[in-house]
């Protein structure tokens, strides 16, 4: 395994047996690495298997076939997960695009950034020194003390999702899972809580999987864009290089897409549309060039 | 080209236990025929209630405080619910954002467009089955009829929004009150559903007021846009001068939240905080507390509508000629560079 890279996942397979004759290809053979501090934003439109990669990578399922690694660790091998379980706990979060369903609403928003702290026994016996970290994670996620005794249904949706944030940096985290975070905020907070997730990055240097259903929003953040479609990566690349010089017809459908708020570019923009039942599912990822991959098929 | 609907000092509260909420407040606008008019604001700043109060959709505990909305001419505000059942649909109709809040689970999409054709138009059967297959047709679906007599949990949500799109069409309204049909659609289902309404407009000429929280869906579509916040329209004027001169700085805000012009220069500029409940709303100009650029008198009075340009209006005290000068911030102009 590279020996920077905190996450590698390798020719990963999620299958779903629905009934007797139909299996769902959620993910099937991807494979991609992320570095300790870089942004990796995971794209696709719903139903292409970017929740089923988020939760394969936190051993949720028993994969149909590949590897996920974390650092060093086979941790896609139960045995290998199960004694590593405690410092998987530690250092590697996930937060969820619904926190009102991922928030437990009979617990106070204290107790619910505490929970991951307290599972990884930090500050044991020190409720003083766990309160003080409370407060200063409330702080950073731009929130005021007094949300410590607040119960998650008398919050936003922005602020409780400042909530799963707060929680998952508790722990400090190497990697940092966020699946569709911002998805189902307002276009002004989507942008409060993305400019947080840049200052907090820096500040903390973890690795973060960024997952969204739109291109729009991965430019900002991430190093490295992966595009997804049919539980296949179609195309990935360093960030700049994927919105410059995008190859796959996929990824161009998807850019065309973006709504942009400058009418005159948009009455005149011309929409790609890429039929996904075009899509042939034989062949493989190749390297393009230094920074820059695409999926293609045998002629 | 005439007005449709004309909304005239508007003001709806609902009563509550902790008091009076004031979702709307002073609304004035107007549509023009085949005209899209966009309203935009976050969540919570009283475009949903606005819509339905106007098809008298709200609960019980809303009142029309103020104004009046006409419809051609008529004060349907005054409407009484048997004229408003007339109406609604046949005249003026709405989409929501979640399809599944209008269609029935357990009929065939058919057969509800059918119904709700035969529920305005005294037709026989079969006209009115020819008549849903042409507005499945209209609204973009493939192989109308054999998806005919399926129930809608065979389609996907953006084939769903298209077919309450056809059932609201269906009696051939002249207005259509559109509330965030795309903010649950993929944004290539959201791109074909954009087009889908310029095109139906196109053909029928029907105007449609589209809400929406995302000043980048309404740029493709709009032809003016009124920016609403805690119940009031702080800015309206036609797309460009809202995109490219825009003077009130909520606007600014909204702009720079876009996430697609962020990525040229690498910063997004968000708004801080969020709009308030509109529980005894302070004096002043309710936007103030999240407003750098806001001056002492916004936190006494509330500023009235400035005149920018006959179609361009804006409620900002930076618009007083006593007002410091203050040049917008550069993104409010920002073009894309192809
Ligand atoms: N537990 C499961 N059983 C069966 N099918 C599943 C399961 N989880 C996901 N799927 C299917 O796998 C595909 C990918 O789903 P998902 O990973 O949730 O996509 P995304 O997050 O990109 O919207 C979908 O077709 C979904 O219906
Ligand atoms: N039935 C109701 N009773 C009391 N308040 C309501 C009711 N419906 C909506 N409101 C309030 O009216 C305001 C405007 O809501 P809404 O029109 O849904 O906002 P938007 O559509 O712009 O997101 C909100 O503050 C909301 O809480
Ligand atoms: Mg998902
Ligand atoms: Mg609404």
């Amino acid at each position: 395994m590279n020996q920077t890279a905190i996450l590698e996942v390798k020719n990963l397979k999620q299958y779903f047996p629905v009934s007797k004759h139909l299996t769902v290809k959620a993910v099937d053979d991807i494979s991609f690495q992320i570095r300790k501090g870089e942004i990796f934003g995971l794209v696709g439109e719903s139903g292409s298997g970017k929740s089923t990669v988020a939760r394969s990578i936190m051993g949720l399922y028993q994969l149909t076939d590949g590897e996920v690694w974390f650092q060093g660790n086979k941790i896609s091998d139960p045995k290998v997960f199960r004694s590593n379980r405690r410092d998987i706990q530690k250092n590697m979060q996930i937060i969820f695009q619904d926190s009102a369903a991922a928030l437990n609403p009979r617990m106070t928003v204290r107790n619910i950034i505490a929970e991951p702290m307290q599972a990884c026994r930090m500050f044991v016996k020190n409720k003083e020194a766990m309160d003080a970290k409370i407060d200063k994670l409330l702080d950073q996620v731009g929130l005021a003390k007094s949300f410590r005794s607040r119960y998650p249904g008398e919050l936003s949706g922005g602020q409780r999702q400042r909530v799963a944030i707060a929680r998952s940096i508790g722990t400090n985290p190497d990697i940092i899972i966020a699946d569709e975070p911002i998805a189902s905020l307002d276009v002004s907070i989507q942008a409060q809580i993305l400019t947080l997730f840049q200052n907090l990055q820096q500040e903390y240097g973890f690795a973060f999987l960024f997952i969204a259903h739109d291109l729009s929003v991965v430019r900002f953040l991430s190093n490295t864009v992966g595009v997804m479609l049919h539980g296949k990566i179609l195309e990935m690349a360093e960030t700049e290089e994927l919105f410059q010089n995008p190859l796959h017809p996929y990824t161009k459908a998807l850019l065309s897409a973006v709504p942009v708020a400058d009418p005159i570019y948009e009455r005149s923009k011309k929409i790609l549309y890429y039929d996904p039942s075009k899509l042939s599912l034989t062949g493989s990822l190749q390297q393009l060039s230094p920074k820059h991959w695409m999926f293609c098929s045998p002629k | 080209m005439g007005t449709i609907l004309e909304v005239k000092n508007y003001s709806l509260s609902f009563d509550t236990p902790e008091g009076e909420i004031e979702a709307v407040r002073d609304v004035n606008f107007s549509l023009n025929e085949g005209e899209i008019l966009a309203i935009v604001g976050e969540s919570g700043c009283g475009k949903t209630v606005l819509c339905k109060s106007l098809l008298k959709l709200l609960p019980r505990n809303a009142r029309v405080k103020s104004g009046k909305a006409e419809l051609c001419g008529e004060n349907i505000t005054a409407f009484s619910e048997r004229r408003m059942r007339q109406l609604r649909g046949k005249q003026i109709s709405m989409v929501f954002q979640d399809p599944l809040t209008t269609l029935n689970p357990t009929i065939p999409i058919g057969k509800q467009i059918t119904e709700s054709i035969r529920q305005h138009q005294k037709i026989s059967h079969n006209k009115a089955k020819a008549h849903a297959l042409e507005l499945l047709e209209l609204v973009g679906i493939d192989h109308a009829a054999d998806r005919f007599n399926l129930q809608p949990h065979f389609f996907s949500g953006g084939m769903r929004q298209r077919c309450v799109l056809a059932i609201a069409l269906a009696s051939h309204p002249k207005v259509l009150l559109a509330d965030e049909p795309t903010t649950a659609l993929d944004v290539t289902v959201q791109a074909k559903m954009l087009d889908l309404l310029l095109s139906i407009r196109k053909r029928t000429g029907i105007a449609i007021l589209f809400v929406s929280h995302d000043l980048g869906v309404v740029a493709r579509i709009a032809d003016r846009v009124a920016v609403m916040y805690a119940g009031k329209i702080v800015e309206i004027g036609t797309a460009n001068e809202i995109f490219y001169d825009s003077r009130h700085p909520y606007t600014w805000g909204l702009l720079g939240a876009q996430p697609a012009l962020a990525m040229k220069t690498g910063e997004l500029h968000s708004i801080p905080g969020m709009p308030p409940v509109l529980l005894n709303p302070p004096p002043g100009d309710t936007f103030a507390v999240r407003n750098k650029y806001a001056l002492a008198i916004d936190y006494e009075e509330a500023p009235p509508m400035f005149q920018i340009s006959p179609t361009h209006f804006a409620a900002t005290w930076l618009l007083d000629p006593r007002a410091p000068h203050i040049d917008p911030p550069i993104f409010t102009k920002r073009r894309r560079e192809e």
